[in-house]
């Protein structure tokens, strides 16, 4: 297991990416038909869908690094735990900007209220971006990673919690959800999966992508002072 | 068990005598009443309305007790007597959000017999309010105890604690406000909901306590 | 609006989501982009630096009591 797993190396991860990605929105725009109801607008389900998706158990791993951080207090817990929610927030914006256009396009306004995943998703991306201000505001590197993990670890325990009570303030009748009701036929659940194996696997590769130029950098630092120490 | 209580006394007395904060909340609610009179331009408020500026003030309120919440402890320098003291670190987690709680409840023994007064026609649905807002209240003090000793040791800090805690508390305003809005109702209060708010709200609890419970050591450590 | 401009203006929508997404993408490697630079050019001014013969000479050093620590390191495992 251990030599399958250094096979994978971030050029490999990223060309993965792309080949399953590029299958993913072939068959959602090729295979899977067009939805009955909503029409053309309802492909944008695959990108919105698999992004929110991602971003959400992104803020799940971040969690449980943070935890990991502070059982061992071991420093590259923290960086993973900081590059997950950074590029989870990412994803956040991207889900929050298809989110509206899907809403323009479906019911000709750019923000809805009574979409829970939307409003839900919302109320997350305003937690998570105080992350960085958080980490700003403390210096001492020690206590900031510590701090940062407790907060991850809240925020991690937040988000179900939040869009359980989303959904629950729901107005009971006419809530207005992207997705139709009942399931998806068969194509277009394949279709959808495909897209969020791509999605998954982006988010690793960017992580993966971020952690290598955070260790460059942490190297050169090294470097520098100990050349600096010695002049 | 010795040292919760300690604490406990040691914060209520020494807010009792000075006096630092809970006068100021319950102005500050009482002002903020008269400025939505004003900004809605209503004199009387009922439903959703009322349970949205009843909610809204006191988690404004309520802010400000975050943000005083260790502000004995900065300003003489507490937090190191208390890391030598030989008690459990998450006895200070229990007895600041005790203290924070009783202060919430301070407040609204104050707070909303005035909004009863200024805006709502009868009192009848306030009972099984203030059952939920008890329940909010337990929830913001774990959260707001959480963030409010983050915010304590970082610079920005009154600016930080609100930033982080407002969504954090959403859940509770989505549940306390969902309750008003039906036991405040023009007609008189409609428990519909109400079962699903309390569970709302006691799950929210049991949550963020068992989390503060878990993570509050490693707050404290220097 | 009339169906027939409604059919078109969903493909812009489409269109404008997955562009937006791809906006996002590009952004995300020109900033990364600009981090690799920068780590480049410093990599670049301290190879400089050992290659001088001040640097050297500090080099010499950092590896000198670099010895000294795997010896003493060596001799406290024995």
């Amino acid at each position: 297991m251990a030599r399958a797993l250094s096979l994978i190396t971030l050029r490999r991860l990223a060309i993965a990416t792309v080949a399953v990605l590029a299958a993913g929105y072939a068959l959602a725009f090729f295979y899977a038909p067009e939805d009955a109801d909503q029409g053309f607008i309802q492909k944008i389900f695959y990108l919105h869908v698999p992004l929110a998706t991602v971003a959400l158990l992104g803020f799940m791993v971040a969690a449980v690094h943070a935890i990991r951080h502070l059982q061992t207090g071991d420093p590259i817990h923290d960086a993973r735990a900081y590059v997950s929610i950074h590029i989870s927030v990412i994803f956040g914006l991207a889900v929050l900007l298809t989110g509206a256009i899907w809403a323009k396009g479906s019911w000709g306004i750019w923000w809805e209220w009574n979409e829970p995943t939307l409003v839900s998703f919302l109320i997350v991306f305003l937690l998570y971006a105080t992350y960085y201000p958080l980490r700003y505001a403390v210096e001492d590197r020690d206590r900031q990673a510590r701090y940062a993990s407790v907060f991850a670890i809240t925020a991690g325990a937040f988000v179900p919690l939040n869009f359980l009570a989303v959904r629950l303030a729901e107005p009971l009748i006419h809530p207005r959800t992207f997705s139709s009701a009942g399931g998806l036929p068969g194509s277009m659940l394949f279709a959808f999966l495909v897209c969020l194996a791509g999605m998954a696997l982006l988010w690793v590769t960017l992580i993966w992508f971020e952690l290598d130029a955070k260790r460059a950098s942490g190297d050169l630092g090294r470097i520098r002072r100990a050349l600096e120490a010695t002049a | 068990m010795r040292g919760f209580a300690a604490l406990l006394r040691k914060d209520l007395r020494v807010e009792l005598r000075t006096l630092r904060s809970l006068p100021a909340m319950a102005l500050f609610a009482v002002t903020t009443f008269v400025i939505f009179r004003f900004g809605l331009d209503r004199t009387s408020l009922d439903g959703e309305l009322a349970s949205g500026v009843l909610i809204a003030t006191l988690l404004f309120a309520a802010l400000l007790a975050v943000n005083r919440l260790f502000v004995a402890e900065r300003e003489e320098g507490g937090f190191d007597l208390i890391r030598l003291a030989p008690i459990d670190r998450t006895q200070l987690f229990a007895a600041k959000a005790s203290a924070l709680v009783i202060y919430l409840l301070a407040l609204e023994l104050v707070a909303v017999p005035i909004f009863a007064l200024f805006f709502l026609d009868s009192a009848e649905g306030l009972l099984p309010l203030a059952l939920i807002l008890l329940l909010a209240n337990v929830g913001l003090a774990a959260t707001g105890t959480l963030i409010s000793t983050i915010a304590t040791m970082s610079s920005a800090r009154d600016l930080l604690a609100p930033l982080i805690l407002l969504p954090l508390l959403v859940p509770l305003v989505i549940a306390a406000a969902g309750a008003g809005e039906h036991l405040l109702a023009s007609g008189g209060p409609d428990y519909g909901r109400f079962g699903t708010w309390l569970a709302l709200l006691g799950l929210y609890d049991s949550i963020f306590l068992l989390v503060g419970y878990a993570t509050f050591d490693f707050l404290l450590e220097d | 609006m009339t169906p027939l401009l409604a059919i078109e203006s969903a493909e812009l929508y489409v269109a404008g989501a997955y562009l937006v997404f791809l906006l996002l993408l590009l952004i995300y490697v020109a900033i990364m982009a600009a981090k690799l630079q920068r780590i480049q050019r410093e990599l670049r001014s301290l190879a400089e630096f050992a290659e001088s013969p001040r640097g050297r000479r500090d080099l010499g050093r950092v590896r000198e009591r670099e010895g000294r620590i795997e010896s003493a390191r060596e001799g406290a495992q024995r």
